[in-house]
């Protein structure tokens, strides 16, 4: 747990001045992410993306922390090799001090191309943190469907039209791909939740093995709204239970945030011009379905919670 | 030199697993291939022994192998791993990252085909589809060789002003399965010989924070190649330098090609790997019947060493140039194009002939060599490349 005044007094792993569009939710994550990993020296890694292409234009770097990027699909694979050199010098005594390694990814990055690293680094129980900073399409090569891209979302491939209604199939669940592990902490968060973001790194890093973070992130551009309401989507994601903020602590489920009331997933799709067309009378059975499907994941996720709590 | 010769008979692969184990890298992360498998296997083995110091990382893919090196390399770890073919190929990416990113990260490799067809059998078609990503290229002739150059290429690599990883290749099977009595020296005469390795920057010193792998858009990225390209070329100096000092220390040296009865010789034939083996016995049978012909084998392919090849053929009237793969384009094979592209620049050039042999493991008989030889000979070549023992 953290308050303002004392997350205002830590360093700034990640400064100001970058090339993230304005409004955009990576940043924040990011940002508040390395608050959150400010207590101990920290190496990141990166997978190509946003984040990546915004922070570091050559001869500038927003990073005040070492931080690697090698390709698109092996943030995860980098991580290892950095954390088993950190094992290795260590041991060697070059290395004295308690080192800690992030890895961010966008859903590209940490869904598809890079699920594969993603899962090896994972089984072999290296210490590192998996961030998935997830606006749910390749945000970086202008919006492209990915796996965690929602149903009915218009994206650049896999757009509507005469006979399509944008993405015609649901997104797949990499936060249970990741709890199948069997790891000690998997998590999901979204922005607006900025305490439990924070508490949620830091209880993953104090966690000697794999952890992972899977954040949802509005992105102006790709959702299409105004820079002003990342926020206000990211909470509203939460309100209508779409993304559920939860955890998972050696197979133990918490459901960190129950809304009081369910709002209908309507308020939040018609804040985006990537569900506009889904407003259209003939596509109405859409919604009803991403209704459907959010009652019934929010129900199953109670379960689990008394399941695995007995 | 070594007082008394440590003979040992092992095989290719295992003699590339020594190299490693005595090396004994911080970082070693590898996936199985044939027919290569047998150096991380071995490996793993010295791991599980306590004879190394090595974290090794059992990956999920060739390319995280190479992407943990890297980010082990980058973190300050000497990093090794090993692969073939298809492995090869899935690290491809990676391999102009690990050279751009100026990482010396040194790599067993087993030259076996390219699929399709599958096949697991030796050829290069894997190594030269590799020749423009960064990484120097050691093609060893015998099990001797593949020891003594591991060892170099950590110093080669890790010298200043090279910074460039590099492959160390034996022909599959051919060489990573044939048993032969190599010369092993001391545990702690290579550990003396590589030194530890001591990058200027490195993830893991915290206290100096840098940032690895940023964009380079158009107003760096080409001054960033130019010093790639500059590290490569300063390479050949560096691969005698070490090659010369090995020799003293240890009585073998190495250069970037090496000739046999090239001298006089009035047709000669370049080749690289285990065929250089093969074509010296033809040698010796050839020069007993008073047929004068040599050899000039590449060791190293990358960086290309244009300079020793001219000087060394500048008076041969012929030469057949070998290739273990065919580069597609219709035209002639890569080290039979490069060797000609260098020979250019002599005002008297030999006639060079193409042969490409061996293709997913064909066999390359004396015969077929001493068939090449005659034909040089002969003076009857043309412009056409030869495929040599394939049913047309």
């Amino acid at each position: 747990m953290a308050n303002l005044k004392e997350l205002a007094t830590r360093p700034e792993l990640l400064s100001g001045g970058h090339r993230l569009c304005a409004g955009c939710g990576a940043g924040i994550i990011a940002r508040q992410v390395m608050m959150a990993a400010a207590d101990k020296p920290v190496v990141v890694t990166n997978a190509t993306g946003c984040l990546e292409v915004s922070t570091t234009i050559y001869p500038f770097s927003a990073w005040k922390t070492s931080w690697f990027h090698s390709a698109f699909e092996n943030a995860a694979a980098s991580c290892s090799g950095i954390e088993a050199a950190y094992k290795a010098l260590k041991r060697t005594g070059k290395v004295d001090k308690d080192i800690r390694f992030i890895a961010f990814g966008g859903d590209g990055g940490t869904y598809d191309i890079g699920l594969q690293s993603l899962s090896g680094a994972m089984e072999r129980r290296h210490r590192m943190l998996y961030v998935c900073y997830n606006n749910e399409a390749y945000m970086n090569t202008g919006i492209q469907r990915s796996s965690s891209t929602p149903l009915g979302a218009y994206t650049t491939t896999a757009p509507n039209g005469k006979v399509k209604k944008g993405k015609e199939q649901v997104r797949k669940n990499l936060t249970e791909i990741l709890v199948a592990h069997n790891i000690p902490y998997v998590a999901q968060t979204a922005i607006g939740y900025w305490n439990d973001l924070i508490t949620k790194v830091q209880k993953a890093l104090d966690t000697a093995g794999p952890t992972f973070i899977n954040v949802i992130q509005p992105c102006r551009l790709g959702w299409g709204y105004s820079p002003e309401d990342t926020v206000t989507l990211g909470r509203l994601a939460v309100e209508t239970c779409l993304w559920p903020v939860y955890e998972v602590v050696n197979g133990k489920y918490k459901i960190n945030v129950k809304p009081k009331e369910k709002k209908p997933i309507i308020e939040y799709l018609k804040l985006q011009s990537r569900f506009k067309h889904l407003f259209k009378p003939e596509n109405e059975s859409v919604i009803t379905e991403i209704q459907r499907n959010i009652d019934e994941h929010w129900a199953w996720l109670h379960l689990m919670e008394e399941d695995t709590n007995k | 030199m070594s007082d008394k010769k440590n003979l040992k008979a092992k095989t290719g692969n295992e003699a590339m697993a020594e190299a490693m184990r005595q090396i004994n890298p911080d970082v070693v992360a590898a996936y199985p291939i044939t027919p290569a498998t047998e150096i991380v296997q071995i490996f793993s083995q010295f791991v599980a022994d306590g004879l190394v110091a090595t974290e090794f990382v059992a990956v999920e893919s060739e390319h995280s192998a190479l992407s943990a090196c890297i980010g082990a390399s980058a973190a300050g770890a000497r990093a090794m791993t090993g692969t073939s073919s298809q492995g090869l190929a899935l690290m491809y990416e990676m391999m102009y990252i690990a050279a751009g990113l100026r990482l010396p990260i040194v790599m067993a490799e087993v030259n076996r085909a390219l699929s399709a067809p599958i096949n697991i059998h030796g050829d290069q078609s894997d190594t030269m589809c590799a020749r423009d990503s960064g990484f120097l290229q050691i093609y060893c002739e015998n099990s001797q060789e593949a020891y003594d150059s591991m060892i170099q290429a950590v110093r080669i690599c890790e010298h200043p002003e090279v910074l460039l990883p590099a492959t160390v290749s034996t022909d599959g099977f051919i060489i990573s399965h044939c048993l032969e009595a190599i010369e092993m020296l001391k545990d702690e005469q290579v550990k003396e010989f590589v030194g530890t390795y001591k990058p200027k920057h490195w993830l893991l010193d915290v206290d100096h924070p840098f940032t690895l792998g940023a964009i380079d858009l158009q107003d760096y990225y080409f001054e960033h190649k130019r010093q790639e390209i500059e590290a490569m070329r300063k390479a050949t100096k560096v691969v005698k330098e070490i090659g010369q000092e090995f020799g003293r220390k240890f009585g073998r040296s190495y250069d970037m090609l090496e000739t046999y009865k090239l001298e006089d010789a009035e047709a000669a034939i370049v080749v690289l790997g285990s065929t250089a083996g093969t074509v010296k016995v033809v040698i010796d049978e050839m020069r007993k019947q008073g047929k004068k012909v040599g050899l000039l084998k590449l060791r190293v392919f990358r960086p290309f060493p244009f300079e020793d090849i001219r000087e060394a053929l500048k008076n041969i009237k012929i030469v057949g140039v070998m290739d273990r793969h065919d580069g597609y384009n219709a035209y002639v094979p890569p080290v039979c194009s490069e060797v000609r592209s260098c020979l250019y620049e002599l005002d008297k050039r030999p006639k060079i002939a193409s042969y490409v042999y061996g293709l997913g493991g064909r066999d390359i008989t004396l015969e077929m060599i001493t068939g090449i030889y005659n034909e040089l000979l002969s003076g009857k070549i043309s412009a056409e490349v030869k495929y040599s023992g394939v049913r047309e």
